[in-house]
C-alpha cells in the first residue's frame, strides 16, 4: 500500500504540470459552455489537450489517446482542476456515447468520428430517457421501421426527453423500438443519429435549478441509413449496458461546494454565541461527515484505480459514487443556507455566501440524485449486482411490449 | 499509487482468516458473554500469541515478528470479524503502540518481549468517569512516583498485569505504568454493554507508578496512542461490519416472507445496499489510516480520526440493520446478531467517543487550513 506517487507516475506528474503551466487557461472564461464565449474556450482547452495527447488518456494511441493507465488520467485531472479550466461539454461525448460507437460501429465510421469528437470539434448526447421512462430504459417507445422505398434505411418517430446538451449537439446516440412484439429488451435498436438532420426538433426545458441543461428532442420520420445502426437489429439492449456502464464511471465526481468551501463560509458566519458559526458543535459535527464521505470516495476511487490498473474492469461498487456525492450535495447547500439564517434566501450572486454555491448546491442536487441513475436505482444496481440479491420482480418481462401496461 | 494490501498481506489474512473460524470464534464470544467472570477466552489468547499475532509489528530484537503495521491492520480485521474476546487491542493496540512510542529502552526491552510472547496483558487508563476525560478534568494524581485516584471503565482492567495510566505530575498530565498485581491496586469488574470484554474499575492508593515519555507529555501521548489505535480498531469495525452485512445477505436469501424471499424486497434491498456503501467508505478511509499509520505520515491524526468516525458510523449501522433484517429472531439472545451489536458499541467508545473525534478531525482540519493561509 502506497498512498504516494511511485517513481514512474512522479514523473508524469512532473510532466503533466509543467505541460498545464505552460498551457492551461490562466483565468476562467465567463459564462456557461451552453453557448458563447463559454463553448469556445471549452473547445479550445478540448483541441489543446488533444493536440497534446492529453484528451482521452487511457484511449489507445492509435485513437488519439496516449494508452495510459487509469492512475495517469486520475494525476491528470487532480493537476488539471488546479487551473481555471472552462466547462466541460464533452464528457456525455467522450465518457459514454463514443466508447459505444467505438465498441459497435464499422470502421469507416469510428474513423469518421473519434477523432473530431476527441478534439472538441463534435459534441455528442444520449438520447435514452423518454417521457415515459427514465429508470426503465429499457421501456423506450421512440420506434425505428424500415423505409417503405426498400432502401433499407431506417425513419424514426418518437420523442426523447432530459436530453443533456442537445440543444448544440452534433450528433447522438439514440435507442428505438424496432420490435413491438417483442419483449421489450429484445426488441430494441440502437442508432447514431445527426442532430442536424431533418425532422429532428430540440426545445430546451428550463429546470428547477434555472438553467437549461436539458432538452426535450421530437423525431419525425427522421431517415438515417442503416449504417447508422450500432450493434444487430433488436439488440440495442446489451449495446446500451455498454453506455451505462460507462456512464457510472463518468458521472459521480464532486461537483458544486464541498467540505472546504462550507468550512471558509461556517468561519466568516456569525454562530449562535455571537462568534464564529464554525464554533458551533452541531456543524461540526456535520463537517466532519462531510470530510470521512468525501475522503472515503477519494480513496474508493482510488481503490478502484489500483484495480483497474490490475486489469479488472470497473464494477457496478462506481455506483456508490453518485449516492453519496449527490446526497451530500444537496445536505451541504441546505445546511450553509440554514446557517446563513434569514439571509439564507437571498440568491443572488452579488450578495450570496461563495458567490451563490451553495444556492447552486441546493437546487442542482436534485437533479444530480436522478441523472445517470436515481438513488434508488443505484442501490438496486448495488443489492442485486455486488450483493447478489435477486432482481425485483418483473411483471413485463415476458410481455410483449406492445401488450404491457402503460401508466400516463 | 498503489491502494491495497499486497499479495502476503492479503495471503495472511486469509490464513488468519481460516485459524480463527477452524477456532470457533463466535461460540468463544458466546462463552465468554455467558460467564463474564472469565473475563476473556485464555486459550484463544495463547493460540493467538503461538500464531505470532501479538508481536506482528514489534522488532525482532524484542521477540516481534517484526512485520509492518500494514499486518497488523489485516489481522485486526479478522479479530474484528471473529469478536474476538480476547484482550488484543488493550494490550497489542495500546500498550505495545505507547511502550513502542514512548517507552525508554528499559521499558522496551521489559515489555515488548513479553507483549509478544503472550505473558502479559495490558489495559490503557484514562477515563475518570461520564464524559471525555481532559487535561482540566483529570483527577489522578502522581507524587514522588505514587498514584493516586480512580479509573472507571478500564477495559482489561480486571485481567490485566499492566495499566498505562493517565495522571497529573507536578499539575501536567502525564502517562505512567502501574503494576496491576503490585501494591496500592485495588481493582472490580464492572459490567458493560459488551461482557465479551472484561472492564473494570480500578482504584489506586499510593500505588508505583513509572513514567511512559516526557514528564508532562501526556496528553499529546495519549492522542498519539489513541491515533494509531483508532486505526486498528477501524479494521476490527470493518471486519466486524462486513460480517453483519454478510449475515443479513444470508438470512435474507433464506427467509421468505408473502410468498418471496425477503432479499427481493426493495426495502430490504436498500438497507444491505446502504450497509455496503458504508462498508466500503469506512474501508477505504481505514486503507488510507493504515498507509499513515505505516508510514508514520504527518496526516495520520486526520487520516485516523476519519477512520474512526466512518469505521465507527458503518459498525452502528449494520449492526443495528442486521439485527432489523432478522426480524424478531435477530431480537434473541441465542441468535449472534446482538454479539456484534454490542461490539460496536464497545469500539466506538473505547478510544473516545465518535462525537469527540469528529471535534478533534475538524480541529486538524482548522489547524491546516490556517497554515497554508
Ligand atoms: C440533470 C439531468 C440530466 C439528464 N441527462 C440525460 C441525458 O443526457 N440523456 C438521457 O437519456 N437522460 C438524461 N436524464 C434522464 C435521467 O436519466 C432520468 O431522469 C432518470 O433515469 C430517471 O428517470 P425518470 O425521470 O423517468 O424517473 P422515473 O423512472 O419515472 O422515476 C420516478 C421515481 O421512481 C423511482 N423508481 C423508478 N423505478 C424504480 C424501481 N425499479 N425501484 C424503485 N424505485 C424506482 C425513481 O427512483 C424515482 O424516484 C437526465 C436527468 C437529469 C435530472
Amino acid at each position: 500500500m502506497d498512498f504516494n506517487d511511485s517513481p514512474d507516475e512522479a514523473a508524469y506528474r512532473q510532466q503533466v504540470r509543467d505541460w498545464l503551466d505552460a498551457n492551461a487557461p490562466k483565468a476562467r472564461v465567463a459564462g456557461d459552455p451552453e453557448g458563447g464565449d463559454g463553448m469556445a474556450a471549452s473547445k479550445a482547452w478540448q483541441a489543446t489537450k488533444a493536440a497534446a495527447g492529453y484528451a482521452c488518456i487511457t484511449w489507445p494511441k492509435e485513437w488519439g489517446g496516449q494508452g495510459g493507465s487509469p492512475v495517469q488520467n486520475v494525476i491528470f485531472s487532480q493537476e488539471e482542476a488546479k487551473y481555471p479550466i472552462p466547462g466541460n461539454p464533452f464528457q456525455i461525448g467522450l465518457g459514454m456515447c463514443v466508447p459505444t460507437v467505438m465498441t459497435f460501429a464499422d470502421e469507416a465510421t469510428k474513423q469518421r468520428f473519434v477523432g473530431p469528437a476527441l478534439r472538441g470539434e463534435e459534441i455528442w448526447s444520449q438520447l435514452f430517457s423518454e417521457p415515459s421512462g427514465g429508470s426503465d430504459v429499457a421501456g423506450a417507445r421512440t420506434k425505428a421501421e424500415r423505409a417503405p422505398d426498400g432502401s433499407g434505411d431506417w425513419l424514426i418517430s418518437g420523442q426523447k426527453v432530459w436530453t443533456t446538451g442537445a440543444q448544440f449537439s452534433d450528433f447522438g446516440i439514440v435507442i428505438t423500438r424496432t420490435s413491438p412484439d417483442k419483449p421489450k429488451h429484445k426488441g430494441l435498436t440502437m442508432f447514431w443519429v445527426d442532430m442536424k438532420d431533418p425532422g429532428i426538433e430540440v426545445k430546451p426545458i428550463h429546470q428547477m435549478s434555472g438553467g437549461s441543461g436539458f432538452n426535450e428532442v421530437f423525431f419525425t420520420d427522421v431517415r438515417v441509413k442503416d449504417s447508422q445502426r450500432l450493434g444487430a437489429v433488436d439488440e440495442g439492449w446489451k449495446v446500451s449496458l455498454v453506455t451505462l456502464m460507462n456512464e457510472r464511471l463518468a458521472v459521480g465526481g464532486q461537483t458544486g461546494a464541498g467540505w472546504q468551501q462550507f468550512m471558509e463560509a461556517a468561519r466568516n458566519t456569525p454562530g449562535l454565541d455571537g462568534g464564529s458559526a464554525l464554533k458551533d458543535g452541531a456543524l461540526r459535527e456535520k463537517l466532519a461527515d462531510w470530510y470521512v464521505q468525501a475522503e472515503g470516495l477519494k480513496h474508493t476511487r482510488n481503490r478502484t484505480m489500483t484495480a483497474l490498473s490490475r486489469g479488472q474492469t470497473p464494477g457496478p461498487e462506481s455506483s456508490i459514487g453518485k449516492i453519496i456525492s449527490a446526497v451530500q450535495m444537496q445536505e451541504l447547500g441546505n445546511t450553509a443556507i440554514e446557517m446563513l439564517d434569514q439571509y439564507g434566501i437571498i440568491d443572488d450572486p452579488e450578495l450570496a455566501s461563495l458567490n451563490g454555491a451553495f444556492h447552486f448546491s441546493l437546487m442542482f442536487g436534485p437533479g444530480l440524485r436522478i441523472a445517470g441513475g436515481t438513488d434508488e436505482i443505484l442501490r438496486n444496481i448495488i443489492a442485486e449486482r455486488v450483493l447478489g440479491l435477486p432482481g425485483d420482480i418483473r411483471v413485463d418481462k415476458d410481455v410483449p411490449f406492445k401488450d404491457m401496461p402503460t401508466g400516463r | 499509487m498503489n491502494f491495497d494490501f499486497s499479495d502476503d498481506q492479503k495471503f495472511l489474512k486469509g490464513e488468519a482468516r481460516k485459524f480463527l473460524e477452524a477456532n470457533s470464534p463466535l461460540g468463544r464470544a458466546r462463552g465468554v458473554l455467558e460467564n463474564p467472570a472469565k473475563g476473556y477466552d485464555a486459550d484463544l489468547w495463547k493460540a493467538v500469541a503461538g500464531q505470532g499475532w501479538l508481536g506482528a509489528a514489534i522488532p525482532e530484537e524484542f521477540g516481534g515478528l517484526g512485520l509492518g503495521h500494514l499486518e497488523l491492520c489485516v489481522i485486526a480485521e479478522e479479530l474484528g470479524r471473529a469478536v474476538a474476546p480476547i484482550p488484543f487491542a488493550s494490550t497489542v493496540y495500546f500498550l505495545a503502540e505507547a511502550i513502542m512510542l514512548a517507552g525508554s529502552d528499559e521499558q522496551k526491552a521489559d515489555l515488548l518481549p513479553k507483549i509478544a510472547a503472550g505473558e502479559i496483558i495490558g489495559a490503557i487508563a484514562t477515563s475518570e468517569g461520564p464524559g471525555a476525560t481532559t487535561a482540566a478534568t483529570l483527577q489522578a494524581t502522581v507524587t514522588d512516583g505514587k498514584l493516586t485516584g480512580v479509573k472507571i471503565p478500564v477495559t482489561d482492567g480486571d485481567i490485566a498485569d499492566v495499566a498505562l495510566v493517565l495522571a497529573k505530575e507536578g499539575g501536567k498530565p502525564g502517562l505512567f505504568l502501574v503494576d496491576l498485581a503490585g501494591e496500592g491496586v485495588a481493582r472490580e469488574a464492572v459490567k458493560t454493554l459488551d461482557p465479551t470484554r472484561d472492564a473494570a474499575k480500578l482504584v489506586f492508593k499510593d500505588a508505583p507508578a513509572r513514567r511512559v515519555g516526557a514528564a508532562g507529555a501526556g496528553m499529546e501521548l495519549v492522542e498519539q496512542v489513541f491515533d494509531r489505535a483508532a486505526v486498528l480498531i477501524a479494521f476490527e469495525q470493518c471486519g466486524g461490519s462486513d460480517r453483519c452485512l454478510e449475515m443479513a445477505k444470508d438470512y435474507a436469501l433464506e427467509r421468505y416472507a408473502f410468498g418471496r424471499v425477503i432479499a427481493s424486497y426493495q426495502a430490504i434491498k436498500h438497507k444491505l445496499a446502504d450497509m455496503y456503501v458504508k462498508n466500503e467508505l469506512a474501508r477505504s478511509n481505514a486503507y488510507y489510516g493504515a498507509w499513515a499509520l505505516n508510514t508514520n505520515a504527518p496526516e495520520l491524526p486526520v487520516a485516523a480520526s476519519a477512520a474512526r468516525i466512518a469505521a465507527s458510523e458503518a459498525y452502528w449501522f449494520s449492526s443495528k440493520e442486521n439485527i432489523q433484517t432478522h426480524g424478531g429472531i435477530g431480537f434473541t439472545w441465542e441468535m449472534d446478531c446482538h454479539l456484534f451489536y454490542r461490539r460496536s458499541r464497545q469500539l466506538s467508545l473505547v478510544a473516545g467517543a465518535p462525537r469527540v473525534w469528529k471535534e478533534r478531525l475538524v480541529s486538524h482540519l482548522e489547524r491546516r487550513n490556517a497554515a497554508a493561509a
